[in-house]
């Protein structure tokens, strides 16, 4: 017997997880959900964002919590020209490791600029804040270029 | 000033997978085939197993799979679980019967719900027969069965599951 239809259909599966964020993560999203960046130091003094529960030297728990500043330098980027539908940002855009002034690790997050001739290593760039925070990482709602910054 | 909210313990992380499905060969035979109330399996040319769904190929031999096989409506229960919790989005109010039906002819099972049944006396090895919607609801969906229901006829020895004969016309009642 020959099947001369096509069959063809759109379908969706999610998985609705919640995840329990930990006290470390946990306090770190409170940050965020408050306007604050919160990093946390480790036992060689390098101050950590986002923080991690343990030390990654010593695998002791961490607990000295430090602020960090809104500002920081492009380590590395990545530009998207063609964003997907689950990318944070619906038009061009990067991905930056920012590390933030009085962090000594960067952290990944997204940048908004106008074009990939905009972002370069060393560039300074800040956070911008989502209306309603919810504690959450993209309570954060992108990077932007500082204007005339450049470490 | 915000601070005075609770701190936060847990975050939604959901992922949603978006698919295009577009079924092949075994599985459109299948589903045009379902959509005239037949259930269509096939045969291994080498093992002589019959499958259902096919999916074009015998998993034990690796050979192409072509010949089709009309199966009837009633099987045997291979096994089961009582659902108690609910599923998001699932309109199925627990508890619940998913159950692995054999159909006779066939030596593979596949899920679906069964009903019309007191829950506790649902066993391994019962006979069941399919529940067809009115043919005006039929589409390209397994669910055209909207579930299946007991038999009264003796149970099937566990080592006879999944190896009995054709049984009846292949055609819904």
């Amino acid at each position: 017997m020959a099947i001369t239809e096509k069959l063809s259909q759109e379908f969706e599966l999610g998985f609705t997880y919640t995840r329990s964020t930990g006290p470390v993560v946990g306090r770190f999203l409170t940050g965020l959900r408050d306007g604050r960046v919160l990093g946390i130091r480790g036992s060689d003094g390098r101050v950590l964002v986002p923080p991690p529960e343990y030390d990654p030297v010593t695998a002791e728990a961490l607990s000295d919590w430090v602020e960090v500043g809104q500002e920081g330098t492009v380590v590395s980027w990545c530009w998207v020209s063609e964003p997907r539908a689950s990318h944070p940002l619906q038009q061009p855009f990067a991905w930056v490791m920012v590390r933030l002034d009085g962090a000594d690790v960067p952290m990944i997050h997204c940048l908004q600029a106008p074009s990939a001739e905009a972002v370069s290593t060393g560039a300074r760039v800040r956070v911008t804040w989502v209306a309603e925070p919810r504690g959450h990482i993209t309570d954060i709602r992108c990077f932007v270029p500082v204007p005339g910054g450049v470490s | 000033m915000s601070t005075a909210r609770p701190d936060v313990t847990g975050i939604e992380a959901p992922v949603y997978l978006h698919y295009h499905f577009t079924a092949g060969t075994a599985p459109a035979r299948f589903l045009v085939r379902l959509r005239e109330g037949l259930l269509s399996g096939q045969r291994c040319p080498r093992c002589a197993k019959v499958y259902i769904p096919a999916r074009g190929s015998c998993p034990a031999c690796g050979v192409p799979t072509t010949e089709e096989v009309l199966l009837p409506d009633r099987g045997t229960v291979q096994s089961f679980t009582i659902v108690h919790i609910p599923i998001p989005g699932n309109p199925i109010e627990p508890p619940y019967v998913v159950a692995n039906i054999v159909l006779d002819g066939a030596n593979i099972s596949f899920i679906h719900l069964l009903s019309d049944c007191v829950n506790e006396a649902v066993r391994i090895g019962q006979r069941v027969e399919a529940v067809w919607r009115p043919p005006e609801e039929w589409d390209y969906a397994m669910d055209n069965i909207r579930h299946f229901r007991p038999l009264d006829e003796p149970d099937v020895p566990v080592e006879r599951i999944g190896t009995l004969p054709v049984s009846g016309p292949a055609v819904p009642r």
